[in-house]
């Protein structure tokens, strides 16, 4: 009414002809770093200057010299090349977990939305008790029970992912579910197979990679925290939250390069993954302006 | 028109909407005068920028929204008003009502508070004295329990309903013009036509002008006392009400009549337009209707042509329809 | 060809469709006329197979349809019996899928055609339907409602149904590309020999491609038989109520009745 005025776009008439809109400039630059990393992820031991396992008993605790541009750690290992080595490890472990939730997860939304009834109400509720249980205390916990190494955590973690990536494809799943052309095709004699790969998947698939991009950044941080408290990745592996965690007596007496570059490396990449991820999901339907 | 000052004087309106690069026009040329009391329709399919020049009364345009031309309403410049002017304008002198009424009401509080708020707040009314005025206006507008409906949410109440509030608190306010955007095309026909003759009587009783926004030529020509037909975002022809069956002399409105399909109609085809509305955005160089036109010329696909006399009423055409008895009327 | 007896479907207590019953002849056009909650789309997507009836038959050219979804073969040959083309243009079809693959689809699932022949039914029906080359290319967003829903009754006509139900398919466009459509289902309908059933709630459009008409209200047929005769001299109260509120020259909105309770 008049006494609300509310500034509401045009309702009959059409949009000015707006192109489609571009990714802004901070998504760009997070998918450019978010590429070095998936670069030094496949490419990281063959830049390496050293052996990243090489132990200098004459030179721990080094600072940065031409020789080790991130100085030594506390057995005179190289920590670039330590870094180097250790991006595969430590980017492989959450991208297994966001691999196998995300693809778990569609299928279980797919089949919810699609079938409805109690096939939904079994999915649904058995994720809201998934949901119950924190994926770090998870993960802690079969590696505690199955002994240390990155196998259970991964395991734990992608259960826990689960409803996450569940919850949000279901609902965009029902939605297109609902939309005239899904009923067409089921009347025209379209398989089941056939409209879910066919036209279901390629539609929900922007938004199912904008959630293993926001899911692989959480997935970054527990991978790294489980390696850190000493239940991840065993030493010697060069693994950058055990990195995180083997320079931490560093800290105190004032050389910490290793806990510094990384646990650099680890947030530096969480922002630049989380930036893209939510980039991008400004340019899905209905995604904020 | 009256030799009197219009109500609404509306001069050359044109409206450009920013795009992603740079603005876009809209509406390019709007021309209409309502004088008080006096109701017309702008008639128009989607994309002819009749909801953008109702909205452009109000100043409710996009943001980033480039208004030129006259705009005046009892003499005052609409584009000069200042903020507090505004609020005072928009709270008081011009109503308006939506054609989704859920959009433009509080889905989580009373029809009730939602009434009484709006003369309390924006006009200073006292509480008591409101409630007795929406419940007035409320038996006005055909909803006789109106203790119980106000005590109901919007959720409660059907379409038709809820339509009837947005009017009652349009016609609460006293304003001097109604803006109705297609507030019946949401409805069902037999609503539509309580929610009409609602209107209408209101508008009758208090000498209330009303600027019809529609789709629905058949609907406009009922009631209001002219209708102005919209075309890729400009006034193509303005005429009598009366004189629509018989006097429309653009070739676009002449269309517009012979397509819409009517329950007197034999089984024969209709006479379709080819081709598709155009929007302003995309008008081409001279009449924008030329395209689709079956009587256009080569002047029509250069020159642009401007509202003159023709008939009854005036129309923007080079070559207009002129009928025998239309002239003879005029 | 079409004949339902008995329809009924509820949900929870309500009462959407309450025994149903017509018979529709090979290559006759119905309208079933109604405005909201008459029970109008219930009825139409229950004889698509797009919803269960809770009682009541449905049969196509004397073949009764059988609950749930037919596998493989006999899901193809229940297309061919019934297709539906839906009232918003812009969700109708795969906002991913071009114009021309979405029809092509359509003919794949019903006719074994690859290549030039394919190509070459694709272009048929597209040509039926007046959708041009250029438009036939694109994304569905490229092209207006008016557009889109051709290719929606192209990729219907694909599978070559004997009977096409439209469910309020005009109702979401613009009034000069009503006519157009309108126009265009006349056409189909005397050069295929497809069997409408219109679904609408405005009584203007039905003289155009209907013979016959059947109203509804709060689920219940109030009134039916040949269009002519039921518009002119509607017999019960309520359809002279609808017949009255469509607008037309020399007509002005009265008051009829106390508001609905809601």
């Amino acid at each position: 009414m008049s006494t609300a005025p509310a500034p509401v776009l045009p309702s009959a008439g059409r949009t000015p002809p707006v192109r489609r809109r571009r990714l802004d400039t901070a998504t760009l630059a997070a998918a450019a770093v978010v590429g070095v990393f998936v670069l030094l992820a496949l490419f990281g031991p063959l830049l390496a200057p050293h052996d990243p396992n090489a132990v200098d008993p004459l030179g721990v605790n080094a600072g940065s010299s031409a020789g080790h541009l991130l100085g030594t750690d506390d057995t005179g290992r190289d920590i670039l090349s330590r870094i180097l080595c250790g991006a595969r490890a430590s980017m492989a472990a959450p991208a297994l977990v966001v691999l196998v939730s995300t693809a778990a997860g569609t299928a279980l939304a797919l089949c919810a939305a699609w079938f409805g009834g109690w096939t939904d109400r079994l999915v649904s509720g058995a994720l809201d008790v998934v949901f119950g249980f924190p994926g770090l205390i998870m993960a802690v916990l079969a590696a505690a029970v199955f002994g240390p190494g990155l196998a259970a955590p991964v395991i734990a973690l992608s259960i826990a992912y689960l409803p996450l990536v569940t919850r949000v494809v279901r609902a965009a799943a029902l939605k297109e579910r609902s939309l005239p052309y899904v009923s067409a095709l089921g009347l025209l004699g379209a398989s089941t197979p056939r409209i879910w790969l066919r036209h279901l998947l390629p539609n929900l698939a922007p938004l199912i990679l904008v959630q293993a991009t926001i899911g692989f950044g959480y997935a970054l941080l527990d991978v790294a925290a489980v390696s850190f408290i000493g239940l991840g990745s065993q030493p010697p592996a060069p693994e950058w939250g055990l990195m995180v965690s083997n320079g931490a007596p560093g800290i105190l007496t004032g050389q910490p390069q290793q806990s510094l570059y990384a646990g650099l490396m680890i947030v530096v990449l969480v922002i630049a993954v989380n930036l893209l991820g939510s980039g991008l999901s400004r340019r899905l339907p209905g995604g904020a302006a | 028109m009256s030799a009197a000052a219009p109500l609404l004087d509306i001069r050359g309106l044109r409206i450009d909407l920013p795009t992603g690069a740079g603005s876009a026009t809209a509406v390019h040329r709007v021309d209409l005068a309502l004088a008080a009391g006096e109701a017309a329709a702008l008639v128009g399919e989607s994309g002819s920028g009749k909801s953008l020049t109702a909205r452009s009364v109000l100043r409710l345009l996009p943001p980033g929204a480039e208004v030129h031309g006259e705009l005046r309403f009892a003499g005052e410049s609409v584009p000069g008003m200042s903020r507090t002017r505004l609020r005072e304008f928009r709270a008081g002198e011009v109503a308006m009502v939506f054609q989704d009424p859920r959009a433009h009401i509080n889905p989580a509080r009373s029809v009730g508070d939602f009434l009484v708020e709006g003369l309390t707040a924006a006009r200073g009314v006292p509480v008591r004295e409101a409630r007795r005025r929406v419940e007035a206006v409320l038996q006005e507008v055909g909803i006789p329990d109106a203790e119980r409906r106000m005590r109901q949410r919007p959720g409660e109440l059907s379409g038709g309903l809820l339509q009837r509030v947005m009017i009652a608190a349009a016609l609460a306010a006293e304003p001097k013009l109604l803006l109705a955007d297609e507030p019946t095309t949401a409805l069902d026909v037999t609503t539509q036509e309580e929610v009409m003759a609602i209107v209408t009587e209101a508008r009758e009783a208090r000498g209330l002008a009303m600027l019809f926004i529609t789709h629905d030529l058949e609907l406009a020509a009922a009631v209001c006392d002219r209708v102005v037909v919209m075309y890729a975002g400009s006034t193509v022809e303005e005429l009598p009400s009366g004189a629509l069956h018989h006097g429309a002399a653009h070739p676009y409105t002449r269309a517009l009549l012979a397509s819409r399909p009517s329950v007197g109609d034999t089984a024969s085809g209709l006479r379709a337009i080819a081709g598709r509305p155009l929007s302003g955005f995309e008008v081409p160089a001279g009449c924008s209707f030329a395209p689709r036109c079956p009587r256009a010329r080569d002047a029509c696909r250069t020159d642009t042509p401007l509202l003159r006399a023709a008939g009854t009423g005036t129309s923007a055409c080079h070559y207009p329809h002129i009928t025998e008895e239309a002239e003879q009327r005029a | 060809m079409l004949e339902v007896r008995n329809l009924r479907k509820t949900f929870g207590d309500f009462v959407a469709v309450d025994d149903v019953a017509f018979r529709l002849e090979v290559g006759g056009s119905l309208a079933v006329v109604g405005e909201s909650g008459s029970g109008k789309t219930t009825t139409a997507r229950m004889i698509a197979g797009l919803e269960q009836p809770t009682a009541g038959s449905i049969a196509v050219a004397g073949k009764e349809r059988g609950p749930g979804r037919p596998r493989g073969a006999g899901r193809r040959a229940r297309a061919r019996e019934i297709q539906m083309v839906f009232q918003d243009p812009y969700s109708s079809l795969d906002r991913r899928q071009r114009v021309r693959d979405a029809v092509a689809e359509a003919v794949r699932l019903h006719r074994p055609l690859r290549g030039p022949a394919l190509a070459a039914r694709v272009d048929e029906l597209l040509d039926l339907v007046g959708v041009d080359e250029r438009q036939a290319g694109s994304l569905p967003r490229a092209l207006s409602g008016g557009q889109r829903q051709r290719v929606a009754i192209a990729r219907a006509l694909a599978a070559e149904p004997q009977v096409l139900i439209l469910d309020e398919a005009v109702a979401a466009l613009d009034v000069s590309i009503q006519a157009q459509i309108l126009n265009l289902l006349a056409h189909i309908r005397t050069t295929t020999g497809t069997t409408l059933l219109f679904i609408t709630h405005d009584l203007g459009v039905v003289p155009h491609i209907c013979d016959e008409v059947l109203v509804m209200r709060s689920g219940q047929v109030v009134e039916s038989g040949p269009v002519p005769s039921v518009l002119r001299e509607p017999q019960h109260d309520y359809t002279r109520r609808l017949v009255a509120s469509v607008p037309k020259p020399g007509w002005k909105p009265r008051r009829r009745a106390q508001p609905p309770a809601a």
